[in-house]
């Protein structure tokens, strides 16, 4: 079984490198080869390039800063605000019923589309940006918690209810260990969804982050700064993401193990 | 004395578009001090709804339900059940989830720690104490429910068919088990079956519910010395009369599809 496992992981560690390879050869090479002018796609080392000038003199280390602060904060409110509703909407009925009808519209209505409107409320700031951010978490993590909430098998309260347990009990000793797997869940997609909402807000209105380089460089027609915002937003994405996988792998350590890395 | 009463006891639900049905109807009997009595019937016919009243769960409709001669007004610390489910809790050790109900009762911890410590070797678990539920067994699972169970030290135990999710050869371990548990502690149970043969090896008296609405119909104490060992009872000539008894009670072989039909009210 170990064997098994361990020669899948080595083969498949192999053939991932060698994809690397090969895809890093055809961006450098590919272009030219195939007559693509590099204002359509820059090859690899004009991208490094570009890297390399623009954080030297476009600031990208400070306006990577400003993106991966904007997700840390609107992550962090968002899934705290949707897992604290998730939970009380959970242990509500009554509340979940009246509610459920505005939380499905706001559920449908595509989040990033509220940029504008908070750039118009709060200015050309950050706060938009970190609220857009909230805004798109809230909505994953809230219903995950609310539907591993509602699921708890209630043989289990009934257990619990047959020692006397009081309500409070209830949450502490059930339901709320039982909802953690799906807030980890839920955490998952919002620390992706958290830099879309980020981006957008930058793309619409101010004067920093990868947002504003993003857009920055379209004007400018540079496509290599394009490529590297885009590079740069995925390793700030990549690393929330990360950081929830291992926060994850100390929360629910209890599970029985699952696929190398739980992606 | 009598450890677990139950008089004239009825219990209605309601229904789909508000009609109600009688799960059970003036259901009256009771269970002596370290007696083990079965409750058999067909499926819906309320086992479980006694169970749940027992236990505080349900209050009935009509009469009441006593434990260690107080009126059951609730959950409550004379009694602790056990379900086919184990339903120990993943993210808690074998020995946490045995401790479970003596940290909602805020029972002394040192104590209940030893307690189960003392559960778990008599259950032969005392090295998967610190395991999770999903390192063990179904019959080891089955075990820590049990002793999961026994750890708030209740005076009467209600078994909701304990042992029917697991193997055949795994029923008979854990049939054995309660069964030495049960005589050593000295404890009073009341046990849900569907298994004639595992109620009649594991009590001193089995009681017969009709279909739905359950009342007791028949009662029948079982004549076989040592019940702590259902191993050797299981072979005594008698038991295949008491067994005959109980199906001719039951109806099975006349409308076997019967006792499969219907489900059990939640």
């Amino acid at each position: 079984m170990n064997g098994d496992r361990s020669a899948l992981v080595r083969r498949g560690t192999i053939a991932s490198i060698a994809m690397l390879i090969v895809f890093l050869v055809a961006w450098e090479w590919g272009p030219g080869l195939l007559k693509i002018p590099p204002y359509i796609v820059p090859p690899l080392s004009a991208t490094w390039n570009e890297f390399l000038r623009m954080w030297g003199v476009a600031a990208l280390p400070w306006h990577t800063g400003v993106t991966a602060f904007e997700v840390l904060i609107g992550f962090l409110l968002g899934s705290l605000l949707g897992a604290l509703i998730g939970y009380a909407l959970g242990m509500s009925p009554t509340a979940e019923f009246a509610l459920s009808p505005y939380i499905l519209a706001l559920q449908i209505a595509p989040k990033v589309a509220f940029a504008p409107l908070f750039i118009l409320w709060m200015g050309f700031t950050i706060y938009p940006k970190i609220l857009v951010a909230i805004l798109i978490v809230f909505f994953p993590v809230m219903v995950n918690v609310l539907t591993a909430v509602r699921g708890v098998d209630p043989d289990l309260i009934n257990l619990a209810r047959s020692f006397k347990a009081t309500r409070s009990q209830i949450f502490w000793k059930i339901e709320f260990p039982a909802s953690l797997p799906p807030l980890f869940a839920g955490l998952r997609i919002g620390s992706t969804l958290a830099v879309i909402g980020v981006v957008v807000g930058e793309l619409v209105g101010g004067n920093s982050g990868l947002g504003y380089l993003l857009s920055f460089g379209e004007g400018q027609g540079n496509t290599a700064m394009v490529f590297v915002t885009i590079i740069m937003l995925t390793i700030v994405g990549g690393i929330a993401y990360l950081l929830v996988i291992l926060a994850e792998l100390r929360v629910l350590h209890y599970l029985p193990k699952r696929a190398a890395g739980g992606i | 004395m009598k450890r677990l009463e139950y008089r004239k006891v009825t219990m209605r639900f309601a229904g789909a578009k508000g009609t109600t049905f009688t799960a059970i109807e003036d259901v009256d009997f009771s269970v002596g001090d370290g007696e083990v009595v079965s409750l058999i019937g067909p499926s819906g016919c309320g086992k479980s709804t006694l169970l749940n009243i027992g236990s505080g769960l349900y209050s009935p409709s009509v009469g009441d339900a006593f434990v260690d001669g107080e009126r059951v007004a609730g959950p409550n610390e004379h009694v602790a059940f056990m379900l086919q489910k184990d339903l120990l809790l993943p993210w808690r050790t074998i020995e946490q989830n045995v401790l479970l109900g003596t940290e909602i009762r805020h029972l002394n911890p040192a104590d209940s720690r030893r307690k189960a410590r003392e559960l778990l070797q008599a259950f032969k678990l005392g090295e998967f104490a610190e395991r999770y539920p999903h390192q063990l067994s179904g019959g080891m699972r089955q075990r820590a429910a049990l002793a999961r169970t026994l750890a708030v030290d209740p005076s009467v135990l209600l078994l909701d068919e304990p042992f029917s999710a697991v193997d055949a050869q795994t029923r008979i371990m854990l049939q054995h088990d309660l069964a030495q548990t049960l005589t050593k502690a000295r404890k009073t149970a009341l046990l849900i079956t569907h298994d004639l043969l595992e109620a009649v090896i594991l009590s001193d008296r089995v009681l017969v519910m009709s279909k739905r609405p359950g009342r007791i119909i028949d009662e029948i104490i079982i004549d076989i010395p040592g019940r702590d060992q259902p191993l050797q009872r299981r072979r005594d000539p008698k038991v295949a009369g008491y067994i005959a008894r109980l199906m001719d009670k039951l109806d099975i072989g006349e409308h076997e599809a019967q006792t499969s039909a219907q489900k059990e009210p939640a």
